[in-house]
């Protein structure tokens, strides 16, 4: 087939695109991940049985803004990624902010506690488990952000890959943080991040091959 | 290469870019003759761009050109009308040659670094050699529930709802037959 002929087959009875139908799809795809993330967390891992006390606890809303503002910026990343062309800079560099403020809090919490408690602010009861934990309530909403992504168009495979990572580790945090007793601010800049950066991680490895097209 | 950096060039890059955007946006609201245009106007371009790049294959400039234009229909629906087009063409047409570079494993010929600029829309080459593979051909291998809408939709120009009676299936089959079947052609061409 010649390219003219190609051509024209392409134009021929074109369809309206439905950019609408789009988003759609992709909201109940990561939808769709969230919910089964939700149900692993329940059924392996338990809702915290003292969360409503936590609920009184401002570091409990610490603890859920910071894995949320990653997701939120992680949902934009994995978006421009998806689009052939779409700069990603200073959404990229807008990730340290979320970091950073975490850290100076933790570094605050660790100045202002006396030496022995140090310990216990840092590795809590559960750093054993945590990032294994966030990693694994992840796995569903990866595969829902890679397969969400695989719907658009990626060009730079390794990017989209580690976006679609942040997004799943970051949400995966959040609704791990409904189990986690933790309320320590070095912990969770510690472990969080470490969790969120597993999948984050694995998203860059397997990128050029998952989403190739 | 000559680079081109004059503002005469960059005027008509930028004239290219207001008319095929144009184009498009009606392509993508269903004008299928505004469409038909873009396309043929866009591989032009693209075989310019490509052939600039490909010194070390010529035979697979034809190819990549009708691979990148496969790509650019399957995933029209990424194109955000508020964004430029060149950008766009750009980073596909990139990822297309850099992928035939990694299934080649010629990297070390890119003799052209790539990031340099946007100019996808300087240049065009009327100039179209026979492809090498024929894509009626790779049609063959598609399941009847995507060959057939692609057939007499694509084709033949036949309308959703003749096309519906013809092979007894649903509008909406058809509709999906032809878009999967395109994604599918496109898996194909890039197999071989």
């Amino acid at each position: 087939m010649q390219t003219h002929d190609l051509i024209s087959m392409l134009a021929s009875q074109v369809e309206p695109v439905n950019r609408q139908a789009l988003l759609k799809d992709c909201a109940l795809q990561l939808g769709a991940g969230l919910l089964v993330a939700t149900l692993v967390m329940v059924a392996v891992f338990g809702i915290n049985p003292a969360l409503r006390e936590a609920l009184a606890q401002p570091m409990f809303w610490v603890k859920l803004a910071y894995p949320a503002s990653l997701a939120s910026l992680g949902l934009g990343l994995a978006w421009l990624a998806g689009a052939p062309g779409r700069s990603l800079g200073w959404l990229l560099r807008s990730l340290a902010v979320p970091v950073l403020l975490m850290l100076a809090l933790a570094a605050v919490v660790m100045f202002n506690a006396e030496m022995p408690q140090r310990n216990a602010l840092v590795f809590g009861t559960t750093w054993k488990v945590c990032a294994m934990s966030i990693t694994l309530v992840s796995a569903p909403l990866f595969v829902a952000a890679i397969w969400a992504l695989k719907s658009l168009a990626p060009t730079r495979l390794r990017l989209a890959g580690a976006a679609a990572g942040l997004l799943a580790g970051a949400a995966g945090t959040l609704v791990y943080a409904f189990h986690c007793p933790e309320l320590a601010a070095p912990f969770v800049a510690l472990w969080y991040t470490a969790g969120i950066a597993v999948p984050t991680l694995v998203g860059a490895a397997l990128g050029p091959k998952l989403l190739r097209w | 290469m000559e680079r081109i950096t004059t503002d005469s060039s960059m005027a008509a890059m930028q004239a290219n870019e207001t008319r095929l955007q144009a184009l498009f946006v009606l392509g993508l609201q269903g004008d299928a003759q505004a469409y038909q245009h873009f396309l043929k106007d866009l591989s032009t371009h693209l075989r310019a761009f490509f052939k600039r790049r490909l010194a070390a294959l010529p035979d697979e400039i034809e190819d990549l050109v009708q691979d990148t234009l496969m790509a650019i229909h399957n995933q029209r629906h990424t194109y955000n009308q508020t964004s430029p087009l060149t950008a766009w063409v750009h980073a596909i047409g990139r990822y297309k040659l850099i992928d035939l570079f990694r299934r080649r494993a010629v990297r070390e010929n890119l003799n052209d670094p790539l990031e340099d600029d946007l100019a996808v829309f300087a240049s065009c080459d009327i100039d179209a050699v026979d492809a090498q593979r024929d894509i009626a051909k790779m049609m063959v291998q598609l399941p009847d529930n995507q060959r057939l809408p692609i057939m007499h939709m694509k084709l033949e120009g036949l309308s959703v709802s003749e096309t519906a009676q013809i092979t007894h299936m649903s509008e909406s089959a058809v509709k999906v037959g032809v878009h999967r079947g395109l994604k599918a052609l496109a898996a194909l061409m890039k197999g071989t």
